[in-house]
């Protein structure tokens, strides 16, 4: 496959999966400050939301003070950011025309059916009460268009390179959002306020329900950690993801004649620390720490596969 | 009716600070808009599929309760005595059930007939002498509330067995955060959302001792068919447990199992949602195919814990309602903090007398009927009607029983004319341990839908709204003002 048709799909993997997150986060956002236990804290919500997109020093370069109105368009609309929904859907669709014929028909229709809607909208459909439907909508869209893809796409190069611009994204977001959360989630005060926080973490995953099938026990900081990073049976925990790159990375090096490199040693390095973890050891050497590492260490696996496969 | 019942939002110079901003905000938005959102909420209830199934009356059997977008609001301090006042009733009756099945010292303190007891239907001889673990009878109780004025709450009735609803409280409360958020940030509101870890705490806490720290707990439910089966799924997926019928469960040497794919594993507490009558074929009902043949035997032997306990029907009964005060004074010394509705028990000769005379200004109840089904409101009735219960009142006056029609609170409700005062009340769901009491702020609230009706049932025509506990003022839309976009 060429470099730059692999490029193009993992890439149409991460920002799509990155759409999904920040509308996940989002969405949070919006209900912890509905939810307003804490009235006088409700920017904070904002900011950690920011804070975990990666996006704080660019929102600063626009905008003075942390409002509701003010992230939602740094986050959904602002074309000045990388990460906000709609210029992931853009570049999303971007690089989906740049490898039309990589793709279904059925994942393009999904592509192009929400980019059409998206370039029509104005603030008006996403702020205020509008919000939580907006979002939905997002989450929905990228689902049909992960859907599109497990149920129509050739499981060949391309197929791996999207998922492992995916699995790669979700890891990332993964130790973001928590991390974001580190300090909730070090405190055991069992506070309303730190509770509903708690929800509100599992909630950004999707997982609270997870939550009570797996530890069928009341809600504490330890184990939501130990869910999102060490239960492999979370599909949004960190050891998941990680299992799903190095299945991938292993798949397309079986394309190769078995040709592996820098992105399998690393991938399946972090795997391993993953994999031997305890909670405990996580908790008592800082979760903010572990999950500063993940990150750096995830983006270090980004350039790696960069460097391997695409620009080598 | 309806002029002169009590509107809990008020207006003018009588408007409730806790309504503030919902006096602004039904001022402010279009009635196109408020349609426009009750419209979604429908879509919303639909997709959830929380539906309340009725079968074999024709129309659609997955029918949704209707949801009223305009939420029914208590402050801090209304909620404060409310809550005082249910944690003491639930005392009691736990404190009842535990007497009444053990030394029935209330009784021979001559402060309940004893017929009212060992004639009940709702009695169950088979549990005296038996002890649930803890002493707790009734671990979930729903007590449905009605008020009349400003201070003036009553009990309308307790429900002990296996009262249903709380996941309407949920998920009202997630379709408003989901349709108004900007509404609901300008109020400081308690959240509900605890209730399923609540609940799951209170069910490992009704364990056998030998279960350890952590019991397997599980609901039963009598199927798909049931109204409210909905919620059994719903309970179970928020607390992690499976959800059981009948004949996934077994009982060997006193142990109960459920059969699973890994083979059969032994079970500890059961949150049953099915009636005493249909537990245990071997125990109650011969021809049950609900339940767990062995099950009752199992549960005296001190193996598994069925919550609510079997039993507790005694507790609830229209019958033994009037004794509940007395029941509080006797158990806890204390004076009762919520009133009851005052109660004519058709049976006592001069009570019966004063019902026949007065039917066109009371509510007949049957003494063990649910649902709002076999009951006359007198002042709504037609004469043929009354005549009707007269006879049945005559021929069974120890079925019935007789109270006031209560001038119901009213909250604003959207309707097809628009925002009107309709009737409401309100079933908060009090969870008991050996070691406390547990109250989610708020509880379900029901609304009958229909100008001047006071029956809010949902299998007539009835109901809900979001029920908020405020913990301050709201915010007024005027200083939020600009920085409502912030």
């Amino acid at each position: 496959m060429l470099s730059r048709t692999a490029d193009s799909l993992f890439w149409l993997g991460r920002y799509t999966e990155r759409a999904a997150n920040v509308a996940r986060g989002l969405s949070v956002a919006s209900r912890m400050a509905g939810l307003t236990a804490e009235l006088n804290h409700e920017g904070d919500e904002w900011r950690a939301l920011l804070v975990a997109a990666g996006c704080e020093p660019g929102f600063f370069q626009k905008h003075q003070e942390i409002t509701e109105e003010a992230v939602i368009d740094f986050l959904v609309r602002d074309p000045d950011n990388p990460s906000g929904i709609i210029p992931c859907f853009a570049a999303a669709r971007h690089n989906a025309r740049t490898v039309r014929t990589a793709l279904t028909v059925d994942m393009w229709s999904a592509m192009s059916d929400s980019w059409n809607h998206l370039r029509r909208i104005g603030p008006a459909d996403f702020q205020g009460e509008k919000l939580p439907g907006f979002l939905e909508w997002v989450r929905e869209r990228v689902l049909l268009f992960n859907g599109a893809a497990m149920d129509t796409m050739l499981r060949g190069e391309a197929w791996l390179f999207v998922q492992l611009g995916t699995a790669l994204e979700r890891a990332d977001n993964t130790a973001r959002l928590l991390d974001v959360k580190h300090e909730v989630l070090e405190s055991e005060a069992e506070t309303t306020v730190a509770h509903g926080q708690w929800q509100a973490v599992l909630q950004s995953f999707s997982a609270l329900r997870a939550y009570h099938w797996v530890f069928r026990d009341r809600i504490t900081p330890a184990r939501i950690a130990e869910l999102m990073i060490l239960r492999p049976e979370l599909p949004r925990s960190l050891i998941a993801s990680y299992n799903r790159v190095c299945e991938v990375l292993e798949l397309i090096a079986a394309e190769q004649d078995g040709r592996r490199g820098e992105p399998h040693r690393l991938a399946e390095e972090l795997r391993t620390q993953l994999r031997t973890g305890r909670i405990e050891d996580i908790m008592e050497a800082g979760l903010h720490e572990y999950l500063t590492a993940m990150i750096i260490n995830t983006a270090e696996l980004g350039e790696a596969v960069q460097a391997f496969y695409i620009r080598a | 009716m309806t002029s002169q019942a009590f509107d809990e939002m008020g207006k003018g110079a009588s408007l409730h600070p806790a309504y503030a901003a919902i006096a602004d905000w039904l001022r402010e938005t279009p009635a196109a808009d408020l349609a426009a959102k009750r419209a979604e909420a429908e879509v919303l209830f639909r997709r959830v599929g929380i539906t309340f199934a009725v079968y074999g009356e024709g129309g659609d059997p997955e029918r949704l309760i209707p949801f009223d977008i305009i939420p029914r609001i208590l402050a801090r301090a209304e909620w404060q005595t409310l809550s005082a006042g249910l944690t003491q009733r639930v005392r009691a009756l736990n404190a009842f059930l535990a007497d009444i099945y053990g030394k029935q010292e209330i009784i021979r303190a001559g402060r309940i007939p004893a017929h009212l007891i060992e004639g009940n239907e709702q009695f169950r001889p088979e549990m005296q002498g038996f002890l649930p673990p803890g002493g707790i009878y009734t671990h979930i109780a729903g007590i449905d509330l009605v008020r009349t004025g400003p201070d003036q709450f009553y009990v309308l009735e307790d429900n002990a067995r296996t009262p249903s609803g709380v996941s309407y409280m949920l998920e009202n409360r997630e379709a408003m955060l989901r349709l108004f958020p900007r509404l609901m940030a300008r109020h400081r509101i308690a959240p509900v959302n605890r209730y399923p870890e609540d609940l799951l705490a209170t069910l490992k806490a009704a364990a056998p001792e030998r279960a350890g720290p952590d019991p397997t707990v599980v609901i039963l439910t009598p199927g798909s068919f049931n109204s409210a089966y909905y919620e059994h799924c719903f309970l179970a997926d928020e607390m992690g447990v499976e959800v059981l019928e009948g004949p996934d469960l077994f009982v060997e040497d006193d142990i109960v199992y459920m059969r699973t794919t890994a083979g059969a594993k032994r079970v500890d507490v059961i949150y049953r949602r099915i009636d005493d009558d249909y537990l245990d074929p071997k125990a109650f009902r011969p021809d049950s195919m609900l339940g767990v043949p062995g099950l009752i035997a199992a549960y005296r032997a001190g193996n598994v814990a069925l919550c609510n306990a079997p039993g507790c029907g005694i507790a609830d009964d229209k019958a033994i309602y009037p004794y509940v005060p007395a029941m509080i004074r006797f158990y806890l010394g204390e004076e009762p903090r919520l009133a009851n509705v005052p109660t004519l028990l058709c049976e006592r000769e001069e009570d019966r007398r004063e019902v026949l005379a007065n039917l066109d200004k009371l509510v007949v109840k049957l003494a063990q009927g649910s649902g709002g089904y076999g009951m006359l409101i007198g002042p709504h009735a037609t004469q043929a009607e009354r005549d009707d219960f007269a006879a049945r009142i005559r021929a069974k006056p120890q079925d019935y029983i007789a109270q006031p029609t209560l001038a119901l609170s009213t909250v604003p409700t959207l309707v097809e004319q628009g925002i009107a005062p309709r009737h409401v009340d309100l079933r908060p769901f009090v969870l008991s341990t050996k070691d406390a009491v547990r109250i989610v702020p708020g509880g379900l609230t029901r609304v009958a839908l229909r100008e001047g009706s006071l029956v809010v049932n949902s299998s007539q025509g009835g109901g809900t709204k979001d029920t908020w506990v405020l913990e301050a003022d709201p915010i007024p839309s005027t200083a939020h003002g600009g920085a409502a976009a912030c």
